[in-house]
């Protein structure tokens, strides 16, 4: 399942987008000490399977949280959380 | 100074309903189980006897979610002879999924209103826009309901049923008469703001001053709303085919200017849209209790 996080708002559109199909099965969960801002944690979907999920108190905010990792002049590509997720199973929309 | 007695009418509520399923005469044998979609505005209690829908009710969700859920259910329950303790298995969805205090478990509205959608409209549904009271959401799911996508926006209420319950109000027109009403005009205006709610009401009121009539304004908002739940889908992809569930889904007004937008039809069906999540909630409630070696009585 492509699990879209986040919101549109009149400034633009901003979605961290998650392959729970690559992240079902990964022991490592590298998103969740890697993302500085701690956007990512651990939850149980409606099957009872383990997988991450942005943390629902920031999916409104997500262009504010996200910005201290994505300075405009020069974003680091890959970003922190992708780098830290070995299953390549995040994306971000903007 | 003489009393005025003036009578306000709200113009947002639309009517609560109930229905039973007159096939169904015993339900004895079966697997009765439950879901209650517990909404921003609405709640619906669906009870399904052996994976069919028996009976089910839709009201408005007051100030008490527990008290809503409640009441919700007693009257899907009235006028069959089920207790509550005839439900085997109950599952509480929607924002207030917590809620529901005789739930057995809660599963997210995406995965209760794909399953939904997947009964009310058939296996064939790909694509799946549910328009709640407070967000909106675009849903893939596959020929047995399950979700392979999603995406929501819930950060205004523009594009919700709220917001077109504030736009009744604001034009003293009834939420259930907007759809139609939208369609009495010459030519299709612009779009009001499909961004913010608040800024719709603005551009609404000065619209109306400068002479525009309440139906080129409802057009004019339909349209925005039309708008800004057709870039979500776009966003996420259109796969046909395609259906609507939540309330918004009964306003003819919105639902023809998002076809018109995406370019294909929105599936029809004689079952009230807006029960899609709890109905998704009672048959996830069946695919719990049987994975947990549950046997009907």
């Amino acid at each position: 399942m492509i699990a879209n996080y986040g919101c549109e708002d009149g400034s633009g559109i901003y979605y961290i987008r998650i392959d729970t199909g690559k992240c079902g099965d990964c022991q490592l969960r590298g998103c969740v000490g890697g993302c500085p801002q701690e956007l990512f944690v651990i939850e149980e979907d409606d099957w009872g399977d383990e997988m991450a999920v942005v943390r629902e108190d920031r999916r409104r905010t997500l262009q504010a949280v996200c910005a201290a990792c994505k300075p405009q002049d020069r974003p680091p590509d890959p970003l922190p959380c992708q780098s830290a997720c070995d299953r390549q199973a995040i994306e971000h929309t903007w | 100074m003489a009393d005025r007695n003036i009578e306000k009418v709200e113009y947002w509520r639309w009517e609560e309903s109930r229905w039973q399923n007159p096939e169904i005469t015993d339900w004895r044998g079966s697997l009765v189980t439950a879901g209650v979609d517990i909404g921003s505005t609405s709640t619906q209690a669906a009870i399904m006897a052996d994976g069919k829908l028996y009976a089910y009710a839709s009201i408005r969700t007051g100030s008490n979610s527990p008290s809503s859920a409640v009441d919700a259910m007693n009257w899907a329950l009235a006028g069959t002879d089920l207790t509550p303790e005839d439900l085997r298995y109950t599952v509480g969805t929607g924002y207030g999924r917590v809620n529901v205090p005789f739930a057995d478990s809660t599963v997210t509205e995406i995965t209760c209103h794909a399953k939904g959608a997947n009964y009310i409209y058939g296996p064939t549904v790909r694509t799946l826009l549910d328009m709640g009271g407070q967000d909106c959401k675009a849903i893939h799911c596959d020929e047995n309901g399950a979700v392979t996508s999603f995406m929501m926006n819930d950060k205004c209420a523009a594009g919700t049923g709220r917001g077109m319950e504030v736009i009744a109000n604001l034009l003293a027109v009834h939420v259930e008469d907007i759809g139609e009403m939208s369609f009495r005009i010459d030519a299709e205006p612009p779009p009001v703001s499909s961004i913010c709610v608040i800024f719709a009401k603005t551009e609404a009121t000065n619209l109306m001053r400068s002479g525009w009539s309440k139906e080129k304004v409802l057009a004019a908002y339909c349209h925005a709303m039309a708008l800004r739940v057709a870039r979500l889908l776009e966003r996420n992809e259109m796969r046909l085919d395609f259906a609507i569930t939540g309330g918004i889904a009964k306003n003819s007004g919105v639902v023809k200017r998002i076809e018109r937008l995406i370019g294909a039809e929105a599936l029809r069906t004689d079952y009230d849209a807006q029960i899609a999540g709890a109905l998704g909630a009672a048959l996830m409630g069946k695919a719990l209790y049987e994975k947990k070696g549950g046997k009907p009585r």
